[in-house]
Formats: C-alpha cells, sequence, structure tokens
C-alpha cells in the first residue's frame, strides 16, 4: 500500500427497497483486506447499526455476496487490491432482490424459485434399501458432479439480465440444481423436474449471456446446465407428442 | 442500482444478435416492398437501382450483409449450444461467427464496388 492509500474511501448503500441513502465511510487500509474486513470494520468501529450478513468467511457458506463496484461478488474472498486498486469501493446489496436493510439483500424470493424448480431431493429409495452403487466415471454422473459445488450465494443470480427483465424468471442458480438432480441418479423426480423448468419462467428464458458463469465465484457454469435443460425439455416435449 | 460490468465476450454475442435481428426486422419490409415496385412501378426501382450504385449506399450494403451474416451464424450457434452435446468453446464460436460475417460481408463488398 502507498502512502495515498492509508485510508480507503468507501460508499455503502443503507436503508431498504422503499428509500435508500449512501453513507461515506474513511476505513484504515491494511495488507491483505477483503471487501467483508471493510464491511465488518465499518460496523465495529464506525456505524454499529450497519447491518450485512456472512458466516464462515471461508467461501463455503454464500451469505455475504454483495456487489462490489457494481459487480456481484463473494465479499469474504474479494482482495480490495485486485477490486480497488485505487482505493475507492461502493460496496450494495445484491441486485434483482429486495432489501431487507442496508447490504443484507431478502434472499426468500432466490430460495422460493429453488423450490419452484424442484430443486430438491426426490427420493427413489427408502433408508431400508441397500446403498446403491454410484459410478463417479459415469458420464451422467461426471454432468451432475459438475454442479455440486454450487453454495447459494445468488452472485448468478444478481448478475443475470434475465433476471433483471423477468420477475418470473427461475435464475440460473434453481436452474442449475434442478439439472444436476436431474443427472443423479438417486433422484426420482424426472418428469416433475421437466415440468417444473419448461413452464413459465423456465430455462427456456435464458438468453445464453452467460454473467451467470462469468461471475461464478465458484467458477461453475449455469449456462450450460440451462443448455441441458432446453435439450432434455425439447426432447421430453417432442416424445411427448409422438405417443400421444 | 448499477448492473454488473457486461464487458464479456457472449454478452456482446447477445446484443450482438439481437442488435442484428432488429436491423434486419426493419430492412426485410422496405426490402419487400421495394420488390414489388417491380411490378407496381418500375420506373420508381429504377431510380432506386440508379441511387444504390452511390458509393455510401454500397457502403450500407455491407453493412447489411453483415448483419444478415453474422445474425445467422450467431443463431446457429444458439442453436447449436442448445441442441447439440455441450461445447465449452462458446466465446470461440461467437467471435467465429463475428469472423465468418466479416468474411462474408468484405468479400461482397469488394465484389461491389
Amino acid at each position: 500500500m502507498t502512502a495515498a492509500q492509508e485510508t480507503l474511501d468507501v460508499t455503502v448503500h443503507r436503508g431498504t427497497t422503499r428509500g435508500a441513502r449512501y453513507d461515506r465511510f474513511e476505513v484504515p487500509a491494511h495488507e491483505s483486506q477483503t471487501v467483508l474486513d471493510v464491511v465488518s470494520w465499518i460496523q465495529q468501529f464506525a456505524d454499529p447499526t450497519l447491518s450485512y450478513r456472512f458466516a464462515c468467511r471461508v467461501g463455503m457458506c454464500g451469505s455475504c455476496a454483495m456487489m462490489v463496484n457494481g459487480t456481484p461478488r463473494w465479499t469474504c474472498r474479494t482482495h480490495i487490491k485486485k477490486v480497488a486498486p485505487d482505493g475507492k469501493l461502493l460496496i450494495e446489496p445484491l441486485r434483482n432482490l429486495p432489501v431487507i436493510k442496508d447490504l443484507a439483500a431478502d434472499m426468500d424470493p432466490f430460495f422460493d424459485k429453488w423450490t419452484a424448480a424442484e430443486a430438491q431431493h426426490h427420493p427413489s429409495q427408502t433408508r431400508h434399501d441397500p446403498i446403491e452403487a454410484i459410478d463417479p466415471t459415469d458420464a451422467t454422473r461426471a454432468e451432475a458432479d459438475l454442479g455440486v459445488e454450487c453454495i447459494n450465494c445468488a452472485i448468478c443470480y444478481a448478475a443475470c439480465d434475465t433476471v433483471a427483465g423477468n420477475p418470473d424468471y427461475l435464475g440460473p442458480a434453481a436452474l442449475q440444481r434442478a439439472w444436476t438432480l436431474l443427472n443423479d441418479s438417486r433422484d426420482d423426480g424426472r418428469q416433475s423436474i421437466l415440468d417444473a423448468v419448461s413452464g413459465t419462467g423456465g430455462c427456456h428464458n435464458c438468453h445464453s449471456m452467460g454473467s451467470c458463469a462469468q461471475y461464478c465465484p465458484n467458477e461453475l457454469n449455469p449456462m450450460r446446465a440451462i443448455a441441458g435443460l432446453k435439450r432434455e425439455t425439447a426432447k421430453s416435449f417432442f416424445k411427448g407428442k409422438r405417443n400421444a | 442500482m448499477k448492473a454488473p460490468a457486461r464487458s464479456h465476450p457472449l454478452w456482446f454475442a447477445f446484443v450482438l444478435h439481437r442488435v442484428s435481428g432488429l436491423g434486419l426486422a426493419l430492412f426485410l419490409p422496405a426490402h419487400f416492398w421495394l420488390l414489388s415496385q417491380a411490378l407496381s412501378n418500375p420506373a420508381r426501382l429504377d431510380g432506386f437501382l440508379a441511387f444504390a450504385e452511390m458509393p455510401l449506399v454500397k457502403l450500407a450494403e455491407f453493412g447489411l450483409v453483415f448483419l444478415l451474416a453474422v445474425h445467422m451464424f450467431g443463431g446457429l450457434r444458439l442453436l447449436a449450444l442448445e441442441f447439440l452435446p455441450w461445447s465449452d468453446r462458446q466465446k470461440t464460436l461467437a467471435a467465429g461467427a463475428v469472423g465468418v460475417a466479416f468474411l462474408i460481408s468484405t468479400t461482397f463488398f469488394l465484389k461491389a464496388i
């Protein structure tokens, strides 16, 4: 850090969806400082009324995502040096979601859509059945494995312009989870998943802009998953026609 | 609230596909109307064809052919993305669509002048 950057110039979103303002803080700069460090410093030393959300601080829980200089990021793993070399920061709650207060976005719509996409396990067996062997080299299993590292941080949801333009769109995270379950041999909900993701707000709304894959902190590719859902729903549609 | 930085190749490919589609949607009715003049008012068609010989109109035609080609190859890329097994080379394919469209429209332009 140079002498000019001994403090950071931080602008923080305050208030709710109904009324918002921006407060400015001067925060001492440190080596290896993350955006979450900056937000925590403000809450602990400048303004204890600042509301924000975090838990694990190591990029596993997915609760600390915010807009940092206009880009959705996991703040606990985002170094100031990387995103604000000039020491100027604008920190806002995640885009495309209502705001509870300050930096805490209301995640309800995000998780409601997770449920609406049938992105929950549909058991095919009971606890009394023998444990099913899963072949990790199987192509379908490999496709399912690509999506399992999702931490539900909603960064893809905030990055997506289709979500911004269409409030009904289920969004990249929920659709990727649906695709993962569709490829999981232990899941028994194939038809209900295909029905859920092919309706209004389903996978066919996606314009393949790729912002989800661009900003996913775990480098997953929801666009790939959604393309897979488009393929499977189209196949199932034409099959249905033939059977009718 | 500010939208995230969209300066990545596939977002540009999306915009190019939309803009070229809109451009073509505006162009095609005019195109068909002009063709219809061959039957209803040949003198007007001949007048326009003479106007179309101007260099500036030729340049505009280059743009038009570029839009047509980039919309076609961009559309083929999207069809491949949605109906063929996934390929990780989407950025390369999008760049390829622009490259081929530029090649075709430049060839058209060089032949036209």
